[in-house]
């Protein structure tokens, strides 16, 4: 790997930017001039890579993924085009609809508006890990027994922000779940369902409000 | 009386999703999820011009750039560009990013034209650009539909309101994009198609590609999402076909969430003139409407892929005996519509059902009653009254505007038709039943999240004496028996009446090789054991006596609208649908919560919204096309009229049509003035009550 100043990097470097930032800064309050000098100091001593591929090494669902990318691949990128692990789903590709949802630790990201290269360390859970010899998840079982999904496809982003919510407060109710749910988008119109089955998860149930009339 | 047995243990009852364990683990593979051997990514280069003439295309930088393939025109030679969006060219490579770096390489030689019109009633003025140059942009004649007389029947009414009703272009947004992997051999083409119809997008490749039928397979197993908009091979169907056979290797090309925004279909606006009059009593007696929406390029010369089509029916679920109807679709520089969700349907719905609680005002008549008086559906007066006393509607109602305080609440109600809800009486299946006792039925149908095929798995159980999950289903390929695409709310008929015949040839084979007199339920493994090493295939198709169409349906909406911000919080919406026999309770539940959500957000947040001087679509992506999300999802009741005796009906879309009207009709009851114009905005609202000056369109 070469360690020098990638030459087509452009204006919009982070190297580029903090080292303008430093002169102007110069002028500003001290404490600010001594965190930027110490930022800058940070980066001119980390290595710099890219733009060409660079071994990235990520932890999913308990395994090692030993991965070759450049670094401006997404985590979502990395997951579904450089591995076998297509859960994610990519509905917008600009944090906006959710499909995209794993947890880094415990803390639901949007895995489209993350580097792979800046997720390498921490343990990343997708909706493959969730189910553990063949048995789902509490959060995959009550979607499934409340059929709170439809054609599948923002699914995955929803799960993950419930069981998100769960690991962090077990016993939620509808309007935590409202909240845990707010950045994932569904065009079937799944979440009344969604909403019982999180609730489910947590060990409440919501009755049916649906009622069977003959005609005749 | 319909075929299907009277005492059921799996149909009318509910079964889950037979595959929700593989949508819930990951292990569902959708199209933008296949990973053929050798895949590349494959990217469409869009004009950034409403209207040009494109003079030249030169792929020659792309095409250096380490890791991409190929590179192909969308057209070749000289063509004209007539949307904002609209393919120019693609590229394949070995990376998205690579992609991204091929796109900015691609040199296009351009004349940019700017003479183009993006808005509609622009589009009408007689020195309008001009769309499809040497046709106008509105047909010189509207098609028109009369009956009885207008003229004289007007004057004869006590009562007449007048009242322009509009709709937004609404985009379809499923979640999955549209797209498609492609693999192009010597053999053939096989095409891992996001599609709602297999076999149409089968016969789009073969005659975009001149190839036979025979040389190209589209597999679905798992698609997104489609809601009308993914029945045809499309463009991006195409290019990724010849960027596979440029490559050499399989090409997956999926649609940005902004490409999508543009290019791949939309509901047409429109813009209702109603002038409709009754006699004292409240019946209906005169209806005049003059309507026009866009179908984007739709319109005018040519459909490019989109039905060309804004008309809606009118005067929709109500019998007037004089009517008078005008209607024309415009053309605008903007991407084509195309079938969305009851075509036609939800705009229809909302003028005519905006129009019936106006006139209702105007004749101090509670609005249940005028539609009691004119509906001449005995179902939909069933529904009514049944939903009335569980809403809770005579409690409830109060005058229009009535309500107290900054905070208002509303109630209104509308009803809905849907014509077809049928079934292809094409389509085919097979099952291949094992000597163990397994059985697989194999259909050329899609599941699009419908159900279709847990649909499939309960009907196959009942007949067969088994459970579910005991029939493995497959659907989604163009090399099993040819079923439809999944349009009009024909799937679920399509498929019932088809499996209920595989099963009905099933049993009648297995007895005469078997000798069992019954092979179902617990005869069911002895007899296969009887097959000795063959499996027996079965063939069936749709019979007549088990389907049905026509649903009806209607809806009540609860509403608050804040006085002060414009906000609009719908608390409750009932929805009272009939399907003819119920197959599987829970996903037709799913079906109705989705058509009322969708419905909801046709009525308070979508619309496409466009830039009279730049043309280009200004909200194509989810922060600025705003789609209800579960915080803005009310309390959904579902009241289902089983009606066994009619057969199978779909249930898709009609739960979508009327929504929207009774939204704007609890709105209006709320603040006591009506928001003619869909989505009801806050500031909509605002400017209803006087708070803030109209917009100016």
């Amino acid at each position: 790997m070469k360690n020098s100043e990638p030459e087509n990097l452009g204006a919009h470097s982070r190297r580029t930017f903090f080292k303008s930032l430093g002169t102007v800064a110069a002028t500003a309050a001290t404490a600010q001039v001594q965190s930027v000098a110490a930022e800058l100091e940070k980066i001119n001593t980390e290595k710099i890579v890219g733009p060409n591929a660079v071994p990235v090494t990520l932890r999913v669902n308990g395994e090692k993924l030993q991965l070759l990318l450049e670094p401006r691949v997404t985590l979502l990128d990395a997951l579904r085009n450089y591995s076998s692990l297509t859960g994610a789903k990519e509905g917008c590709d600009r944090a906006t609809c959710g499909a995209c949802t794993v947890l880094l630790g415990d803390t639901p990201i949007y895995s489209c508006q993350k580097l792979a290269i800046e997720s390498q360390g921490i343990e990343i859970t997708t909706v493959e890990g969730l189910a553990k010899n063949e048995k789902l998840s509490k959060v995959q079982q009550a979607f499934l027994d409340k059929d709170a999904l439809q054609c599948g496809y923002c699914t995955p982003g929803f799960v993950m922000s419930v069981t998100a919510l769960l690991k962090k407060n077990p016993r939620p109710n509808a309007d935590d779940v409202k909240h845990a749910c707010a950045g994932n988008t569904c065009r079937c119109g799944t979440h009344p369902r969604i909403l019982q089955a999180a609730l489910r998860a947590a060990g409440v149930e919501t009755a049916s409000k649906t009622e069977v009339v003959d005609y005749v | 009386m319909s075929n299907w047995p009277a005492e059921t243990k799996y149909i009318g009852h509910s079964t889950a999703r037979i595959d929700a364990p593989a949508k819930l683990t990951g292990k569902a593979r959708y199209a933008s999820d296949i990973q053929a051997e050798g895949w590349l990514y494959g990217m469409i280069l869009r004009s950034k011009w409403p209207a040009a003439k494109i003079l030249s295309v030169n792929l020659d930088k792309a095409r250096q750039i380490p890791g991409v393939k190929a590179a192909v025109v969308a057209r070749d030679g000289s063509f004209t560009i007539r949307f904002y969006g609209e393919e120019i060219a693609a590229v394949a490579g070995t990376s998205k990013q690579v992609c991204l770096d091929a796109l900015r390489a691609i040199e296009v030689q351009a004349e940019v034209r700017h003479e183009f019109v993006v808005n509609e009633n622009e589009a009408r003025k007689e020195n309008a650009a001009q769309v499809w140059a040497g046709s106008p942009n509105v047909p010189a004649t509207p098609h028109v539909r009369e009956n009885g007389s207008v003229d004289t029947a007007f004057p004869e009414c006590a009562a007449v309101i007048k009242g322009f009703y509009t709709t937004a272009v609404q985009i379809h947004h499923p979640m999955e994009t549209h797209g498609n992997t492609v693999s192009w051999t010597d053999d053939g083409v096989t095409a891992w198609a996001s599609t709602q119809g297999v076999s149409s997008v089968r016969d789009g490749l073969a005659g975009a590609l001149q190839l036979d039928h025979s040389q190209v397979r589209v597999i679905t197993e798992y698609m997104g999402g489609g809601f009308g908009s993914k029945l045809g091979a499309g463009v991006e169907g195409a290019l990724a076909a010849k960027l596979s056979k440029a490559a050499k290797a399989p090409v997956r090309l999926m649609l940005t969430r902004f490409d999508q925004s543009l290019a791949v279909g939309n509901r047409p606006s429109s813009f209702q003139k109603i002038k409709m009059g009754a006699t004292a009593d409240g019946m209906l007696h005169a209806f005049e409407m003059e309507n026009y929406g866009t179908a984007g390029i739709g319109a005018g010369g040519d459909s490019g892929g989109g039905s060309g089509s804004a008309d809606i029916p009118a005067p929709y679920i109500y019998k007037v005996p004089n009517t008078r109807v005008k209607q024309s679709a415009v053309a605008v520089n903007a991407g084509a519509s195309r079938a969305f969700r009851a075509p036609g349907n939800p705009p229809a719905s909302f003028g005519m059902e905006s129009a019936m609680d106006d006139l209702a005002v105007k004749l101090g008549m509670d609005p249940l009653e005028l539609r009691l008086k004119n509906d001449p559906s005995p179902i939909r007066q069933r529904e009514y009254k049944l939903g009335a006393e569980k809403f809770g509607w005579k409690e409830k109602y109060q005058k229009p505007g009535s309500s107290s305080g900054v905070v208002k609440t509303g109630i209104g109600c509308a009803g809905a038709a849907w014509p077809a809800g049928g079934a292809s009486r094409n389509t085919q299946g097979e099952a291949q039943i094992n000597p163990d006792g397994s059985i697989e039925f194999r259909l050329g149908v899609q599941d699009i999240g419908t159900g279709t095929k847990t649909v499939i798995a309960v009907v196959a159980a009942e007949m067969l004496g088994l459970k579910p999950e005991q029939i493995t289903v497959r659907v989604g390929d163009t090399r099993f028996p040819p079923g439809p695409g999944s349009g009009g709310s024909t799937t679920c008929g399509s498929v019932s009446a088809t499996v209920f015949d595989v099963c009905t040839n099933a049993l009648q084979q297995l007895q005469t090789q078997s000798g069992l007199a019954d092979a179902r339920g617990e005869n069911w493994f002895a007899a296969c054991k009887k097959l000795g090493v063959n499996p027996l295939v079965v063939h069936g198709k749709w019979q007549p006596g088990l389907t049905a169409d026509h649903a009806c349906g209607v809806q009540f909406a609860e509403v608050e609208v804040d006085t002060e911000t414009g906000l609009v919080t719908v608390k409750k919406i009932l929805g009272v649908h009939d399907c003819g026999l119920i197959v599987n309770q829970v996903t037709l539940e799913s079906q109705i919560n989705g058509g009322i959500i969708m419905g909801m957000g046709y009525a308070l947040y979508e619309e496409r919204v466009m830039d009279d001087l730049s043309g280009v679509v200004l909200n194509p992506n989810f922060e600025t096309y705003k789609l209800p999300g579960i915080a803005d999802v009310p309390d959904i009741e579902i009241v289902l009229i089983n009606m066994p005796e009619r057969g199978v009906i779909g249930i898709g879309e009609p739960a979508t049509v009327p929504t929207a009207g009774a939204i704007a009709n609890a709105v209006a009851n709320a603040i006591g003035v009506r928001v003619c114009s869909l989505p009801i905005t806050p500031a909509k609202i605002l400017a209803a009550l006087g708070k803030v000056p109209p917009a100016t369109a």
